[in-house]
């Protein structure tokens, strides 16, 4: 509202600008940091949350124990002086072994303070090592395996993210420019059919462009073996990722659109809209600073949620495509009961959480002028 | 508003009348699962191997696909000398008896049997009973299948018997049994009547004979079969209940208590509002199906088990937030402002103003939690950690997957179910948009 506004001389207008535009970023910076701390704490516990249900009732631990056991047993056997040995002695041996070994692992002490060994170890990363599984280059280190297949599993859920998101704001914003019409109408009866997760339209995809046309691999982020050239590569990961992501999309895009949609025309029967046709602004900037601007909070938070639930549905999703990433590792954990591997598992999704709601709290604040940014008393309301 | 007037408000969206149609065919068909199959029974069908199912095919498709094609498949069927349906002579001899089994069938399918097999139930002190048995086929020809002793409780599976494969030019006897002239090469199976004779001859007194022949076909019942021979149906019939009532307990139990928590922290504010907003951060970012994995992995797939995990880890969830918004906005309003002034305490205005303000939200997103809880009831099975003893729709999804059906073309394996959870998903998804719009009709013009 410039117009309005009493006219300043223009260094006195740069000036001002300066200023805020410093207090801006100062303050989103003290806001960041906060955050940071505010989601590291979260993340502690979340994780120390993780590890007391995955060790509720020392399930874990008896697992250890029957590990330790088995491998002293093992190492003995094959050692040829222990077969000189008389039976009780032999006993007296192992006993002794074992709790070492148990020692070394921090068996011995209560489990209050082992709980706090194991959060120390799953927050360093030190996950263990896993029984049965192994990383592609042969490693044994629950770290290892996880990391390895971490790119893959963000690959493609960020890219199915990005495109939802960006095709989800365009249909919304051209349903709510001519709401009434046959795709608005459309997309509201096909709203409903959001109810499915992504794994489930995954299998109708499947069953279609691959089982029945041949189209598309049944499953898989490469073809086998891989290509060689860089290019090749990435062509053939982008012809596996067809059906994932749209099988993403197709489960969220029509509620999503819709929701989005019904924002918009929310905001755009507000006063100030109405005031800004009057003043005969063009209805694209009125679009773009009067309804997509406020709306874009809204939808930030709707958004935020649409991808948590794509990734905690991570593990189904990938095991139905065959997606060598972090939710197919906790698959096959679960079916090898490999426990290190599943706590491990568990414990990333739960960074990878953090971070994409890390994430998405930045865009948060930087598109909505309503968050007190960097604290301060809350308002008495 | 009155229960009266939400259905006739209901009454004008054909989307609503869908839905309730259609959940009330899935309520029928919990009822007639209840009925026909009793729990128990449904426990020990699936949980049952070879012994219960032994008459099924494998891999069968549903029989009534056979209406969709042009080659009809074989339907399985079985004839036994023990219930009549294989007439069964026996004549007495000086140093053994004679025992002749007639199987007569009218053989009128386009594709070949999966296989045949003979169950013999036999009855001898020392020295086992012999048997020939042969192959009449409708244009004259006699096979010889098999000759030799037979133990108690044998069985003989055609496709595994080498000799008479040889004698078939090769032709796996399911086959080769069937064809015009096995020197020719596979062509279509002859039809009309067929005659399996067993002759058993038996050495002792007392002695009997007894076979039941089970030709296993490509098609078989209303749902098809499985990789160990089980009825899909069982599954599809017990999967209707298990989905309805899971989605259902798990979307009330947190939907109220989340409702509850939500008003609560919004009146009181202050410590108790930071409190349950931190604990809602932390959820959160708690990964939702990773616990649950644990928690079925670790401690018990038991079906309630998971129901109690999931309200447990959903209360604190999504839902916490818009519930808050809302409920700050009617804290705004001045009823609430004109109940402080007239002294109703804290308890009242929660549970009289503040909660019943916000029943038209919560009931349209009740209904459409539902399908997200029956989904992912079905989620925990296809990875294989639904419950041990129950058959449900998600298990079958399992079976199907872990078996490949769709690299084999099985797709009714992967259909049945899934055809039924999107069912009652949109069912549910249907009502539950048609009761926002009639709840909140703020929206209804949009």
């Amino acid at each position: 509202m410039s117009e309005a506004a009493v006219p300043f001389d223009t260094k006195a207008e740069a000036e001002i600008k300066r200023k805020a535009t410093a207090n801006t970023i100062s303050r989103i910076l003290r806001y960041t940091v906060v955050r940071l701390f505010v989601l590291f704490i979260t993340v502690t516990i979340a994780v120390y949350l993780t590890v007391l249900i995955a060790n509720m009732g020392g399930y874990v631990d008896t697992i250890q124990r029957g590990q330790i056991q088995e491998s002293v047993s093992m190492a003995l056997a094959t050692n040829p002086a222990f077969k000189m040995l008389s039976p009780e002695e032999k006993q007296s041996q192992m006993a002794a072994q074992i709790a070492i070994q148990e020692k070394r692992l921090g068996l011995d002490k209560p489990f209050a303070v082992r709980s706090f060994l194991y959060l120390k170890n799953a927050l360093t990363l030190n996950l263990g090592r896993a029984l049965q599984m192994a990383s592609d280059s042969g490693s044994k280190q629950v770290k290892f395996i996880i990391l390895e297949r971490l790119p893959a599993t963000l690959v493609l859920f960020g890219t199915a993210d990005v495109f939802l998101f960006t095709l989800a704001v365009t249909v919304a914003l051209s349903l709510s420019r001519k709401y009434g019409s046959f795709f608005d109408k459309l997309f509201i009866t096909l709203a409903p059919t959001s109810a499915a997760p992504g794994w489930f339209y995954g299998i109708f995809l499947i069953l279609i462009f691959a089982a029945l046309l041949h189209w598309l691999p049944f499953g898989g982020m490469v073809s086998a073996p891989p290509p060689d050239s860089k290019l090749m590569y990435a062509l053939s990961l982008l012809q596996h990722m067809i059906l994932p992501v749209a099988a993403l999309t197709l489960s969220t895009i029509f509620l999503s659109a819709f929701t989005w949609r019904t924002f918009f025309l929310i905001y755009s029967s507000e006063d100030y809209v109405d005031m800004a046709k009057a003043k005969g602004l063009t209805s694209r900037s009125i679009e773009r600073g009067y309804i997509l601007r406020p709306t874009l909070p809204t939808i930030i938070t709707s958004f935020a949620l649409l991808v948590i639930g794509a990734w905690t549905g991570a593990p189904i999703f990938e095991t139905v495509f065959l997606w060598p990433g972090l939710g197919r590792a906790l698959y096959t954990a679960v079916g090898l009961y490999d426990t290190p591997v599943i706590v491990g598992s568990t414990v990333i999704f739960a960074y990878l959480l953090v971070i994409t709601v890390f994430l998405l709290d930045i865009a948060y604040a930087l598109v909505d002028p309503r968050v007190k940014i960097g604290g301060g008393e809350s308002r008495p309301q | 508003m009155r229960l009266k007037n939400i259905f006739k408000e209901l009454s004008r969206y054909p989307s609503a009348i869908i839905g309730l149609v259609i959940i009330a065919l899935l309520l029928a068909l919990s009822v007639y699962a209840f009925v026909t199959i009793p729990y128990k029974q449904a426990v020990i069908l699936w949980r049952g191997g070879e012994g219960i199912w032994y008459r099924n095919p494998k891999y069968a498709a549903p029989a009534w696909t056979n209406y969709f094609r042009r080659e009809k498949l074989a339907e399985s069927f079985h004839l036994s000398s023990l219930d009549g349906t294989a007439p069964k002579t026996v004549t007495p001899g000086e140093t053994m008896d004679s025992t002749v089994i007639t199987y007569t069938f009218d053989y009128q399918a386009d594709g070949f049997p999966s296989d045949i097999a003979i169950f013999f139930t036999t009855v001898y002190t020392d020295k086992q009973p012999f048997v020939s048995i042969s192959w009449l086929t409708p244009d004259g020809r006699n096979i010889p299948v098999f000759s030799g002793a037979i133990e108690k409780g044998e069985a003989i599976y055609f496709a595994q018997e080498i000799k008479l494969q040889r004698k078939l030019a090769g032709l796996s006897p399911e086959q080769g049994l069937f064809v015009a002239d096995p020197e020719a090469g596979l062509t279509p199976p002859v039809k009309g009547i067929y005659q399996m004779v067993i002759n058993g001859y038996t050495f002792t007194k007392g002695s009997s004979v007894d076979a039941e022949m089970v030709l296993y076909g490509k098609v078989s019942g209303i749902a098809g079969t499985d990789h160990l021979r089980r009825d899909i149906k069982v599954a599809l019939l017990w999967g209707t209940p298990v989905a309805l009532a899971f989605g259902l307990v798990a979307a009330v139990g947190t939907t109220a208590t989340t409702m509850i928590i939500a008003a609560f922290g919004v009146w009181y504010g202050g410590w108790v509002d930071g409190i349950i907003q931190r604990i809602t951060e932390v959820n959160l970012v708690l990964p939702f199906l990773p616990i649950l994995i644990m928690v079925g992995t670790f401690y018990s797939r038991s079906i309630w088990v998971i129901l109690g995990a999931t309200i447990l880890l959903s209360i604190f969830g999504a839902g916490i937030k818009t519930y808050r918004a809302v409920f700050l906005q009617v804290k705004e309003s001045p009823y609430i402002e004109a109940a402080r002034a007239y002294g109703a305490g804290s308890l009242r205005i929660v549970f009289s103003y503040l909660v019943p303000r916000i029943i038209p939200l919560i009931i349209p997103q009740l209904v459409t939690l539902i399908p997200a809880y029956v989904f992912l009831e079905a989620s925990l099975a296809v990875l294989g950690l639904g419950d041990p003893t129950l058959p449900t729709w998600g298990k079958v999804i399992y079976d199907a997957q872990t078996n490949g059906a769709l690299y084999k073309g099985l797709y009714y394996w992967v259909l049945e179910p899934a055809f039924l959870l999107m069912v009652a998903g949109l069912a549910f998804a249907l009502l539950g948009f048609s009761l926002d719009r009639i709840f909140n009709p703020r929206l209804r013009g949009m």
